[in-house]
């Protein structure tokens, strides 16, 4: 097979429908960069989980009494309250916080939001047992059991917001892969319909080869070519955009959450080391089967 | 060199069949008119040996190949060695009379510097040397069939089949293209050429082949085209 035949004449295909080229790498951009934009959700997701996972609690606050008047959870309430979860089965680990140490701990974790750290006041934070569970699915069960106990002022399932984050975040990667998958069904009629076009204004060439005795890779390679040519660059700039959109809008958007560790971080190498070869290898895959079908059911070569 | 045995062609669509039960034999550096009315079959008989058709039934040999069962995969072999000209020449426009012949030779995947000799050869064996680098549309018709024939001729086929090939040409060009179809067949080429041209059929004194309603009604070793004119 000749390279610089096969070559020239993809490139010949590209520039002759060069409208629909551009309308077909365009659509495929924009459905890879929201398939992209959907992975790197998916990845902040798992992260998120990973960091938060292993450190849930579920934080039985105590009442004002107890918060103001029992330091080390010696009084009876407290005592007995302590004893009661640690006999729970599948807790782990119970861990009393006064209320100065919650003081101190606020101060810590906003250390870099000052004007927050100033409205914190230590009467304004409970004194709590902090429970480290087994399993994280027990945590509803505990809620239950010890919400509304004397001595317990409210019971605060961590897990409860991060789900809440993670529930938001994958409605979010629900869309963007809804979105994604339309505009791929527009970005494959379109790749269908450039092929088909392609072949039409070839027919003559194509008609010689077959007369002469081209091979059916001969014949059909160039098209084939075309279509993976054009999901390549669509996957190129979908890459490209995503960095985009990552410097110029995420980053400032929710700058302040990457910072405080709330969500994870969404780095370039995320965009390039993840996101980018996934992308490519779906185009590559989607372009070439679609080129694939198309030259079988529609076009007689 | 072919041989058809048998063979039926019917159309889908249509009630009569476009080859009934046809033999016929054509040796090896024969030179054969395919005569008959329009719809007698001739179109049809070039396309099974092209196996641009498969007949319905019956087999058709083309040189080594059992040309109605052999697999898909083959075909491209059997049209290496089969040689096409046209009524309408077929060439691209957009290259020039090198290139289109050249073109031939590229999509078959020869390498480059066969291409380069063989290319100029044919071109002088057909009368264009000189015409190498002119456009299609700058050539009159009779040299752009020359260049179809380079085309067809350029990787040495076995069998040439012409399709009406002096059908869009005055009768001096044609007598041109056919002396050289004639030089072809002298190389030991087997030249199967469908013509409604009297003048040249019995100019020719060639076998005859007649096609009517799919059958043949006449096969003449040194025929005339129409008996007793």
């Amino acid at each position: 097979m000749r390279a610089s035949f096969v070559f020239s004449e993809v490139v010949n295909g590209l520039r002759r429908n060069i409208t629909m080229t551009i309308a077909m790498i365009l659509t495929t951009a924009i459905s890879l960069g929201l398939l992209g934009g959907g992975l790197l959700i998916v990845r902040t997701i798992d992260k998120m989980q990973n960091n938060f996972l292993s450190q849930l609690q579920v934080a039985v606050n105590l009442t004002d009494d107890i918060s103001a008047n029992d330091t080390d959870c010696t009084q009876s309430l407290c005592q007995a309250l302590r004893a009661q979860l640690e006999s729970t089965p599948g807790v782990k680990d119970v861990q009393f916080i006064s209320r100065n140490d919650a003081y101190q701990r606020f101060r810590q974790e906003f250390s870099d939001l000052p004007e927050l750290q100033a409205l914190g006041r230590p009467q304004a934070l409970p004194a709590s047992l902090r429970v480290d569970l087994n399993d994280q699915n027990l945590s509803g069960a505990i809620v239950k059991q010890f919400n509304g106990k004397p001595g317990v002022k409210d019971v605060n399932d961590q897990g409860v917001f991060v789900a809440r984050l993670t529930d938001a975040l994958n409605g979010f990667r629900n869309l963007t892969f809804v979105i994604a998958l339309i505009q791929a069904l527009a970005a494959l009629l379109l790749i269908s319909n450039t092929i088909q076009i392609s072949a039409f204004t070839r027919r003559t060439e194509v008609g010689i080869m077959r007369l002469v005795g081209a091979t059916r890779w001969y014949t059909q390679l160039p098209f084939l070519l075309e279509a993976v040519v054009a999901g390549v660059v669509g996957a190129v700039l979908a890459v490209g955009g995503l960095v985009v959109a990552k410097v110029t809008f995420l980053d400032k958007a929710l700058g302040s959450l990457f910072s405080s560790g709330i969500i994870p971080q969404i780095g370039l190498g995320d965009v390039l080391g993840f996101a980018a070869p996934w992308l490519l290898l779906t185009a590559i895959v989607v372009s070439a089967l679609t080129g694939y079908v198309t030259l079988r059911m529609y076009v007689r070569l | 060199m072919i041989r058809l045995e048998q063979v039926t062609k019917t159309y889908k669509r249509s009630t009569r069949p476009a080859l009934d039960a046809i033999s016929v034999e054509m040796d090896r550096g024969e030179f054969v008119f395919l005569i008959g009315p329009s719809g007698s079959g001739k179109s049809t008989f070039l396309r099974l040996l092209l196996r641009e058709e498969v007949p319905s039934r019956g087999r058709v040999y083309v040189s080594n190949f059992d040309v109605a069962k052999m697999a898909r995969r083959r075909v491209p072999r059997l049209r290496q060695s089969i040689g096409c000209v046209f009524q309408d020449f077929r060439l691209l426009a957009n290259k020039t009379v090198a290139d289109n012949v050249a073109f031939a030779l590229e999509v078959i995947g020869k390498p480059r510097h066969t291409i380069r000799k063989v290319v100029p050869e044919v071109l002088q064996l057909v009368g264009l040397d000189g015409k190498a680098g002119r456009m299609p549309n700058e050539l009159s018709g009779g040299e752009q069939q020359r260049v179809a024939i380079a085309r067809a001729f350029v990787n040495r086929p076995l069998v040439l089949l012409a399709d009406e090939p002096t059908g869009n040409l005055d009768p001096d060009t044609s007598q041109d293209i056919m002396l050289l179809l004639e030089r072809i067949n002298r190389t030991g080429t087997t030249v199967v050429m469908a013509t409604h041209d009297h003048s040249i059929v019995d100019s020719m004194r060639r076998r005859v082949v007649e096609l009517s309603l799919g059958k043949v009604v006449r096969d003449d070793k040194r025929g005339v085209y129409g008996v007793g004119r």
